[in-house]
């Protein structure tokens, strides 16, 4: 495996920056330049440079889908959120007449996971294939539900893809394109599922949708193995710790540190902030992964975690 | 690992200062000693404060206990009190945002002035200098 690219990192729900706060940063970074030089073009990035990403960039606000670049032609993918129509038309303009295959797993069917598949562009195109795996009974029908009248104009019908649906025993390792891919329960409305994927020496895992029984050694137990020495973890930190065991305890997610722990106790390389909070501006993302950071420094072990914050757009090389 | 837990009554408060760490080996002695603690200061209506100030970290399952005893407190009203953070500890519970949901005060003199003008008074002739 080479590479992760994030195409949707939000959680719950999409939502997009508006006129003001384009604005608000525009604004911030003519500040910033204020009384720098500003004749060449090393000059203007200069600017930039140094200030902080939300001050520059944005986290984004397509929900849930993550790309893993196995280094082989066929695609992986985990959930089908709104940013399954950007990669879609990504992986569209790779094509050059070749038909291509994707494989993507499925996290679990709620809305902001499954979205984005009415509008993949690769699923109307024929000679490609389309692999969707998951171990939700359900997961064939989740899905066509979601297109049917009135919630949207066209059936599966449209699509000129060839659809398949693999069915993954939690636990199971299964071998897909030259990946081991193993799935785990985890708790959420309706139960969620994670993915460990392992090929070329590389370990990466997608565990989004997942809260954490504090109370439950065993729990966290299971996911320290599930997450070992993995070079990478996808992990849902909607919440703060305070909020995700008080007023929002059964909502199924989790925070920064129950992430920063179970990645310490696992070993993992690197831990990637995911499933981002939608009411929380680019700044407020920027403050948990700076404390999260923090966290991880004061908390330090023998074995140090790099900590990062998905958006959409990142890629990380593995 | 153990965790020591010593407890003290002052006036209608009562001060434990557990001394150590409080993660995911230790978080159910902390619990064990707790709980009657709480039950016992719930019961009376008096204030329960924690100092801290010999705590040196705390993890989510230690923080756990935290907010299930703020609850049981709170559903009798009488006051829970965190205290005398060390600083990597203070910035767990910013992290956390503990911070918000619990009354922590830099100093067990803050604390006490909380819980009722008799435990302060008590506090602070107990922790005056002799003459």
């Amino acid at each position: 495996m080479k590479a992760v690219r994030f195409w949707g990192t939000r959680g719950s729900l999409p939502v997009a920056l508006t006129a003001r706060d384009v604005r608000e940063k525009i604004l911030g970074v003519l500040r910033a330049a204020r009384g720098r030089p500003l004749a060449s073009e090393a000059d203007v990035e200069s600017v930039l440079t140094g200030l902080p990403f939300a001050a520059v960039g944005t986290y984004g606000g397509h929900s849930s889908c993550v790309q893993i670049d196995s280094g082989g032609p066929e695609f992986f993918v985990c959930d089908m959120g709104s940013g399954l129509r950007p990669f879609g038309q990504w992986a569209t303009a790779q094509r050059k007449g070749i038909a291509q295959t994707f494989h993507i797993f499925m996290s679990h069917l709620h809305w902001d996971h499954i979205m984005g598949l009415p509008f993949f562009v690769p699923a109307f195109i024929a000679g490609n294939r389309v692999v969707i795996y998951g171990s939700h009974e359900g997961l064939e029908a989740a899905l066509r539900r979601q297109q049917d009248k009135p919630s949207f104009p066209v059936d599966f019908s449209i699509f000129g893809a060839k659809l398949e649906f693999v069915h993954l025993e939690p636990g199971r390792t299964r071998e897909v394109a030259g990946v081991a891919v193993t799935s785990m329960l985890q708790r959420h409305a309706g139960d969620s599922y994670g993915y460990r994927f392992e090929g070329q020496g590389k370990v990466v895992v997608y565990s989004t949708d997942s809260e954490h029984p504090l109370a439950q050694a065993e729990h966290a137990e299971r996911f320290v193995r599930f997450f070992h020495g993995a070079d990478l973890v996808i992990f849902d930190a909607m919440y703060s710790l305070a909020d995700a065991i008080s007023v929002k305890a059964d909502w199924g997610h989790s925070s920064n540190i129950v992430g920063v722990e179970l990645c310490q106790m696992a070993e993992v390389r690197h831990l990637c902030l995911f499933h981002h909070e939608p009411v929380f501006d680019d700044a407020a993302i920027d403050a948990v992964l700076a404390e999260t950071r923090r966290l991880e420094e004061i908390t330090r072990g023998a074995h140090p975690l790099h900590v990062s914050a998905a958006y959409d757009g990142m890629e990380i090389a593995l | 690992m153990h965790l020591q837990i010593a407890t003290r009554q002052v006036a209608d408060a009562v001060i434990a200062m557990p001394v150590g760490r409080i993660d995911h080996r230790t978080a159910g002695e902390f619990e064990a000693a707790l709980t009657p603690l709480v039950a016992a200061a719930a019961a009376a209506k008096g204030a329960l404060v924690l100092d801290f100030s010999r705590i040196e970290y705390i993890s989510s399952v230690g923080l756990r206990v935290l907010m299930i005893a703020a609850k049981k407190m709170r559903e009798r009203e009488a006051p829970l009190l965190v205290t005398a953070l060390q600083s990597v500890v203070a910035e767990i519970f910013a992290i956390s945002r503990f911070d918000r949901i619990l009354t922590v005060t830099a100093t067990l003199d803050d604390a006490m002035a909380l819980c009722s003008p008799a435990a302060l008074a008590q506090h602070r002739a107990g922790s005056s200098p002799a003459p």
